[in-house]
Order: structure tokens, then C-alpha cells, then sequence
């Protein structure tokens, strides 16, 4: 591969020494942690703790105890569900889309996203799983020949939905792993506790660094981000055809997937800026993960959130220009209606505060930028739940019209949802190198040869 | 690991990137095949120095994601078209915009897993921790930051003090002897293997049997058995009488409720007229209902041989004169009304079932008492059917 390595480096006063690069990545896992990590803890696992017992009671006492309605037989779930996965993608995008795109920068902050997609899609896997009322009867979504022969509906985009989401896990598992191997034979080399050498030896299948190997690594590398890349989009594309392949009016619309997808890497950067904000301070990684990372990252948010303007902007049209006057209805009901304040907060939460991000300072701000990204976290939930809850709120049988009231175990699941997903972040930052330490090597200067007047 | 006094390989440690591209293009040069270089990260050109070909992982996924599209594709096809033809919404049972999106999905699951595994078993030959590389210094060096590269004792122009010579010359930082570690033996019946073989049996067998006996009847796993509703034949505290099952008012009729006129009257004076004709489809339902509910007392063919083993009266047989010659409405009113122990079956058949069973019997009787002309009539037929 011919990949330039001479821009945007790790930013340190003077060229660091691969050694300190590598005491400093893997410093939080050999270091006992401090209080405040602890304190963390108990939070993030106290909120996980309120979503299993809420879950626990959905599971005894079943559905009927969240605020799902006939009308409205979508609610918190799914809404969660798509805000999860959606969160998941800048994952993906910044591991493989950034890699195939040779945006090095990626390299510092691809091993973090690549670990937050995994705990996003694990958060969002659980809910479709939890609608079901009986979870452990998830398995018949899978095709395998059941007692009454009869086999799965693959018209339906719910069962894409599940190709979708197992297949994007799977290649992200993989993904993640592929780079991990490296680091965990790193790791075993340098240990010297006994458990964590027979631990890191097993992860790490008795990587040797060998170059012959490095050679298939690498192509294999670039094939996962190949392969990654169309199924990242294809997975949200997928998501909003829950939605636009119903006949629902304000789902029933082809802007659909495009609008989800940058809807997705909107949210999803929006949660990484946010975790890394905070990863970087505690763990003293100001160096690797620099203002110019989260600068870039910003910049991104900025276009996607424009985007997602744009998208509401042409769905308020459509309709208008459908002539459809159920489908103007919607568009007047979602802005004026029963919700205009989800909508409200929708709009303004994803259009009108990222464009501060115009302003080169403010982007570099890390307090402003913190208050920016955790309103669009909550702006995007709240898209879903506008789509979600606003459409089925008002359909074609007016005598059905409801309105939607989560119950307190909707909350609570919801809670634990970023329970879940902050209690695996902040025990991943503890066991893993949260940056790859190979990757993140060979980018620093000086690291390549000077004269590789052959390489290709 | 505990070494051998056999020489595995002779291993350098350079300090910088040039050095160790320099040295692998010599190594090459000098005729070396049997060596590698170890660097922490992938070096920039280092293939090249290496005379290494490029990387053939691309045609397992290629050819893995091929599979898996064409796969699923024909799977869909035939669950959905061939072995349980769904009917989904007007849509042709084959259609292959609806087969797109996991067809597409597939393809990359397969691609991305048969990359993985061949990757890891075949490219890398790994899992291989007993490597004879791991735990020397030289590995600990090079898995941190430094660079290097070693020739293996089993390479043809392998002379040791040459290359410990050769390596000196490109300027290598320190030059390491890697053994062969000793082989070690682990025998089947070791105490902590055994005991380790019986937990697992224990566990896998304790999970199984309280998953299946035990888990599937508790809440919320027992098919939601148990339910706040009263079942039939339920008693229940909530009415007077204590049951659950409740009698309708007084004076409610059934839908399609037509009253029978002899009911309650043994062997009536005047029988209603049977409303059917022998059709073959009434013949069929009869068979069936008469073998749903009359054989077990009145035998498959009306003979009078119950399967009842003398649980319950025998039925008599159908054929005595007697019921050949009951009208075609005395049969349906012993069947609707009872007769002695035989119970009513007004409750059970409906008024088209009786009458089907009605001339079901009537054929039965007609096939025990067959003539010799019969005969001749069915051999008339089956000639002109037959040829
Ligand atoms: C539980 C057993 C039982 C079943 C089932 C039963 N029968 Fe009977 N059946 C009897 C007995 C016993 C008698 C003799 C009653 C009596 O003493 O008059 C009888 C009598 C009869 C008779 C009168 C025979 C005679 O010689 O007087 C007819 C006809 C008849 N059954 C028809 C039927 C038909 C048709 C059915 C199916 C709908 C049926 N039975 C089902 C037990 C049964």
C-alpha cells in the first residue's frame, strides 16, 4: 500500500520515543485506577442495575408495563434501538471509511470508535430482542427449519433488520479484533504477571510481529474497511426501511435512507466526541488524541447536522408538494401538534447549535463544544422519537389517536441502556489499549524508513 | 519455556527503520530464504527488501462473499418459493428487489468471516504460543519498539558464525542464539485434566437438566400458562356456586339452533326424511365422522366389535335386519337422541354430519350384504373405466 504517513501526526513538543508511546497508551491498564474512575463506576453500573431490574419486571410481567399502546406499538423501544445503532456508525466510518479515505488522524481515535460501535450495537441489539415481550424466543427470527417448516419472511425489512444488525456486529467484532491481535502480543511481552501473560498470550494467539504475517494483515485490514464501508451504510439504510417500507404517512418516504445514514454518523460522532472529551483528560492522552482530532471530528459533525437540516427541510416540502393532505397533515401535526416540543427540541438540538461550529474557536473549545455534542446526543434521540411516535400518534383511524406516555420501566431500560454502554466503555478503557499502539507507532515521525526508494 | 541445546535461528536487533530495511534487502540478497523481520508496526517497504509477492487474502473473500450471495439467494428462493411458498402481500413468491438487502449482508458476512478465519489459521498459522520465539529477549525487544530479523537453522546456506558475521556488518545493536525449546508431554489422565472433564460434564449436564425440567415451567418461561382467567371445569371463589364455567340464561339458543322434534321420545312414532344424496362427498364426510364416533363402540364397519374391551356395552352391529330396516331418520334419531346406554350425539356431529354418517351406514350395509350381480356391475365398470 502506498500511504502517506507525513501528515497530521500524533502532536508532541519533540519526537516521542516509541517506548513512552507505548507506557503512556498502556499506562490505565497497569496503573491501579484512581477514586474518580471507581466513583465513575458505581454510577454507570448503578444505571446499568435499574435497566436490568426494569427489564426484569418487563420480562415477569411483560409488555404491558411499558407505555406502549395499540396506536403507538413502537415507542421507547425502538426509538432506542435506532438511536443506539445510529450511534454505533461513526464508529465504523472513522475505523474504515477515514482508513480507505488515508485520513491518518483516524489512527488515534479508531481503536476508541470501533469499541464504542461494538457496545452501541450491543445496546441497540438488546431492544428489538426486549420488544418481543419473550426474549428467548428471538431465535425464531433466524432461518433454520422449525416444527411447522414454515421459514422466516425475508420481504420484510424486519427481518433485514436482523441480517442487518448481526452481520454489522459480527464484522465489527472481527474488525476491532483483527487490530487488536498485535497490541495483546505487545502487551504479553511486556507483563510481568503471570495471569495477565497467560491472558494476553491466549488473546493474542502468539502474534509474533512477523513481517510475513504483517504483509496479509495489512491487505486484510484494508478488505474488512472495503467490506465495513458499503455495509455501515447499508445497515442504517436498512433501519430507515423499518419506516419507509410501512405505509405509514411521515415514514412512507424515500428520503429516508439517506436522511437516517447522515443522521447516524451525526449522533454517532457526537458520542464519540463526548466519551473522548473525557477519556483524554482522565487518562492524560492530550497528546494522542489532540484538539486537532476533535476539531476534525467537529467539522464532520457539522456537515452531517447541516444534512439532517436539510432532510427536514425536504420533508416538510415533500409533503407540502405531495399534495397528499394526509401526508400534509403529519408534517403540520409534528411541527404544531401534540409534540411540537419533541419536534422543537428535535430542530433545534441538530440544526441550529452545531452551526456554531462554524466558528474555528468554538471548535476548539472543549467546554463549548462538550455543551454542543451532548445537545445534539439529545436532539438525535429525539428525531426518533418525533418519527417514531409522532407519525403513529395520529393514522388513518382517528378513533385510535392516542398519545404516548412512557412508563417509568421505559425510563428505566432507557437509563440502562447508557449504563450498559458507559460500564463497558469505562471497563474497556481499563483492559484494552484504548489507541493502537501498532497503528499509532507507525505514524509517529521517524517511525518509517527514510529511503524506502523501492516500496511500492 | 525451558531450551534445548538445538539451535532454532540466529537473531539481530537493529535500533532504527533504515537499518533493518538495509538489512533485509541484504539477507535477501546473500541468498537467505528461510528468515523473517519482526517489527512491532508494518514497515513502509519492508515486502519489497523481503522479496516478498503480494498478499493473495483478497481471494478468499472474494470468493467466500461470492458464495455467501449466491447462498442465500437460492435459500431464500427455495424456502420462500419451493419448500413453503409464503403468500406476502400480492408479492411474487420469487422477488428479487424484496432478496437484495440480505443477500447483500450475507455476501459481506461471509466475506468478512472466511477472511478472518483463513487469515488467522492458514496465512498466520495461528493460534501458536509454543513458538520457539516467544519469551526470548529478542521477542520482547522487537514487540516494543525495536527491529529485527533472524535466519532459521533450517536454511540451506545456514552457517552460523557467517551469520553472526553478516549481521555485525550491517550494523545490528545485539545479536541473539534463539533454541529450540524442550519438548514437553502432557499425559491424558493427569488429575487437574480429569477434574477439569468432570466439571464440564457436570455443568453441561446440571445446565441441561434444569433448563429442560425445571426453567421451562417457571415465569415467565412456561408459555404463559398460568394466567389471571378462570379455565374450563376451573373451580372458582368468585361465584356462588363456586364454579368457573358458567350455565347460559335460561332460554338461550345456539346460533343455527334448529329444536328437533322427537327429542326425548324412544323409537317415535313418525322420523324426519333424509335431506342429503349419497354424493361422494357426503360419503367421505360420513366415513370420517362414523369413524371419528361411532366405531370405537360399533367397530370400522359396524360389526359390533367394539375396541372397548368391555369398558362400555358393546354397540350392536349395524347390520341386523332390524337396522337395515329402520328408516334413514330412525338412524339419525338414534344418533341425535341416544337409545338406552347409547348416548346423544346432537352435541358432538352437527344436522349435516348425522345424515352423512345416515347414508355412510347404508353403504356399509349395502357392502356386507353384496349379491353375486354386484359383481357383475363392478366388473362392467372397471372395464370401461379400467381400458
Ligand atoms: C359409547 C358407545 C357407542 C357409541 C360411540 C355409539 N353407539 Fe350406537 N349403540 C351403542 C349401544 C350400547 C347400543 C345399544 C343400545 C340399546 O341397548 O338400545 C347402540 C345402538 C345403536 C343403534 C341401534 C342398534 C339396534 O340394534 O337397535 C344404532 C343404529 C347406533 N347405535 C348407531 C350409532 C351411530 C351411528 C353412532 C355414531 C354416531 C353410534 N351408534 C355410536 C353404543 C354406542
Amino acid at each position: 500500500m502506498s500511504v502517506d504517513y507525513s501528515k497530521d501526526m500524533v502532536l508532541f513538543d519533540r519526537n516521542p520515543e516509541l517506548v513512552e508511546l507505548e507506557e503512556l497508551i498502556s499506562k490505565p491498564i497497569d496503573t491501579r485506577p484512581s477514586k474518580k474512575y471507581f466513583i465513575a463506576l458505581a454510577i454507570t453500573s448503578t444505571m446499568l442495575l435499574i435497566g436490568v431490574i426494569a427489564a426484569g419486571i418487563t420480562f415477569y410481567y411483560g409488555i404491558g408495563t411499558w407505555g406502549n399502546n395499540q396506536t403507538i406499538a413502537w415507542g421507547f423501544g425502538i426509538t432506542n434501538f435506532v438511536f443506539w445503532v445510529g450511534i454505533a456508525h461513526a464508529g465504523t466510518l472513522i475505523s474504515a471509511i477515514l482508513f480507505l479515505l488515508r485520513q491518518r488522524w483516524r489512527n488515534a481515535i479508531a481503536r476508541f470508535a470501533e469499541a464504542m460501535t461494538i457496545f452501541a450495537v450491543m445496546c441497540a441489539g438488546i431492544f428489538p430482542i426486549i420488544h418481543l415481550g419473550r426474549p428467548w424466543l428471538a431465535g425464531y427470527l433466524f432461518p433454520y427449519p422449525n416444527s411447522m417448516n414454515i421459514w422466516p419472511n425475508f420481504f420484510s425489512p424486519l427481518d433485514w433488520d436482523v441480517f442487518a444488525v448481526s452481520t454489522y456486529m459480527t464484522v465489527s467484532i472481527l474488525f476491532w479484533y483483527l487490530g487488536l491481535i498485535p497490541d495483546f502480543a505487545t502487551l504479553r511481552d511486556k507483563t510481568t504477571s503471570k495471569i495477565k501473560k497467560i491472558v494476553y498470550s491466549f488473546f493474542s494467539l502468539g502474534w509474533r510481529h512477523s513481517n510475513r504475517h504483517w504483509r496479509d494483515y495489512e491487505k486484510a485490514y484494508m478488505i474488512f474497511a472495503g467490506l465495513a464501508t458499503p455495509l455501515v451504510l447499508s445497515v442504517h439504510t436498512v433501519v430507515s426501511f423499518d419506516f419507509a417500507a410501512a405505509i405509514v404517512p411521515g415514514w412512507h418516504s424515500t428520503i429516508f435512507p439517506p436522511y437516517f445514514v447522515a443522521g447516524a454518523i451525526f449522533s454517532g460522532f457526537a458520542m464519540v466526541v463526548t466519551v473522548l472529551i473525557v477519556v483524554r483528560k482522565i487518562f492524560d492522552m492530550e497528546n494522542i488524541i489532540t484538539v486537532n482530532h476533535l476539531d476534525k471530528m467537529n467539522k464532520i459533525i457539522l456537515l452531517t447536522g447541516s444534512m439532517v437540516g436539510y432532510a427536514y427541510l425536504m420533508e416538510v416540502f415533500i409533503s407540502w408538494y405531495s399534495g397528499v393532505p394526509t401526508e400534509q397533515y403529519v408534517a403540520i401535526n409534528r411541527a404544531f401538534g401534540d409534540y411540537a416540543w419533541a419536534y422543537w427540541i428535535m430542530v433545534s438540538c441538530n440544526t441550529l447549535f452545531p452551526q456554531f461550529f462554524w466558528s474555528r474557536k468554538i471548535r476548539r473549545s472543549i467546554p463549548a463544544m462538550f455543551v454542543i455534542v451532548i445537545l445534539v446526543n439529545v436532539g438525535m434521540w429525539f428525531e426518533r422519537y418525533v418519527i417514531i411516535v409522532s407519525s403513529l400518534q395520529r393514522d388513518f383511524l382517528p378513533s385510535s389517536w392516542t398519545y404516548f406516555t412512557p412508563s417509568i420501566i421505559d425510563l428505566g431500560i432507557l437509563l440502562g441502556s447508557f449504563g450498559l454502554f458507559f460500564t463497558m466503555i469505562l471497563m474497556f478503557t481499563r483492559t484494552l489499549p484504548v489507541v493502537s499502539m501498532s497503528e499509532i507507532k507507525a505514524v509517529v515521525e521517524g517511525a518509517q524508513p527514510s529511503h524506502h526508494g523501492g516500496a511500492n | 519455556m525451558a531450551r534445548s541445546d538445538k539451535l532454532y535461528s540466529v537473531a539481530a536487533i537493529f535500533d532504527k527503520p533504515d537499518g533493518i530495511i538495509h538489512a533485509a534487502e541484504k539477507v535477501k540478497d546473500a541468498g537467505y530464504k528461510q528468515f523473517d523481520v519482526n517489527t512491532s508496526y508494518p514497515i513502509h517497504g519492508m515486502d519489497n527488501a523481503m522479496g516478498l509477492s503480494s498478499s493473495k487474502v483478497g481471494y478468499v473473500t472474494l470468493a467466500a462473499g461470492l458464495f455467501g450471495g449466491t447462498f442465500i439467494l437460492l435459500f431464500m428462493w427455495w424456502t420462500l418459493a419451493e419448500s413453503y411458498p409464503l403468500f406476502i402481500g400480492g408479492k411474487p413468491f420469487f422477488s428479487l428487489p424484496a432478496f437484495f438487502p440480505i443477500t447483500f449482508e450475507t455476501s459481506i458476512l461471509f466475506g468478512a468471516v472466511a477472511t478472518f478465519i483463513a487469515l488467522i489459521t492458514v496465512f498466520f498459522k495461528l493460534p501458536y504460543n509454543n513458538h520457539p520465539l516467544h519469551d526470548t529477549n529478542y521477542m520482547k525487544r522487537v514487540s516494543v519498539d525495536k527491529y529485527g530479523i533472524y535466519i532459521l537453522a533450517e536454511d540451506e546456506k545456514f552457517d552460523k558464525d557467517e551469520i553472526i558475521e553478516l549481521f555485525k556488518s550491517l550494523g545490528a545493536s545485539s545479536i541473539e542464539l534463539i533454541y529450540l525449546p524442550k519438548e514437553e508431554k502432557y499425559g491424558m489422565l493427569q488429575p487437574k485434566f480429569m477434574l477439569f472433564l468432570l466439571v464440564v460434564i457436570v455443568g453441561i449436564s446440571g445446565a441441561t437438566y434444569f433448563t429442560l425440567n425445571k426453567l421451562m415451567y417457571m415465569t415467565p418461561f412456561n408459555w404463559m400458562e398460568y394466567q389471571d382467567k378462570s379455565n374450563p371445569q376451573e373451580s372458582s371463589l368468585f361465584f356462588a356456586d363456586k364454579r368457573s364455567m358458567r350455565t347460559p340464561v335460561e332460554g338461550t339458543v345456539a346460533r343455527g339452533f334448529i329444536p328437533y322434534p322427537y327429542k326425548g321420545i324412544a323409537y317415535p312414532k313418525e322420523v324426519l326424511s333424509n335431506p342429503t344424496l349419497p354424493s361422494k362427498e357426503i360419503l367421505k364426510l360420513g366415513k370420517e365422522k362414523y369413524l371419528t364416533f361411532c366405531s370405537p363402540c360399533h367397530g370400522d364397519y359396524g360389526e359390533g366389535t367394539s375396541r372397548l374391551n368391555g369398558q362400555f356395552p358393546t354397540g350392536p352391529t349395524q347390520h341386523s335386519d332390524k337396522v337395515r330396516n329402520y328408516k334413514d331418520g330412525m338412524l339419525y334419531h338414534i344418533i341425535t337422541n341416544g337409545q338406552n346406554s347409547m348416548p346423544a350425539y346432537d352435541k358432538q356431529i352437527s344436522r349435516k354430519e348425522r345424515w352423512a354418517i345416515v347414508d355412510y351406514i347404508r353403504v356399509l350395509q349395502r357392502a356386507k350384504n353384496a349379491k353375486k350381480s354386484d359383481l357383475v356391475e363392478i366388473k362392467k365398470e372397471s372395464s370401461t373405466n379400467g381400458q
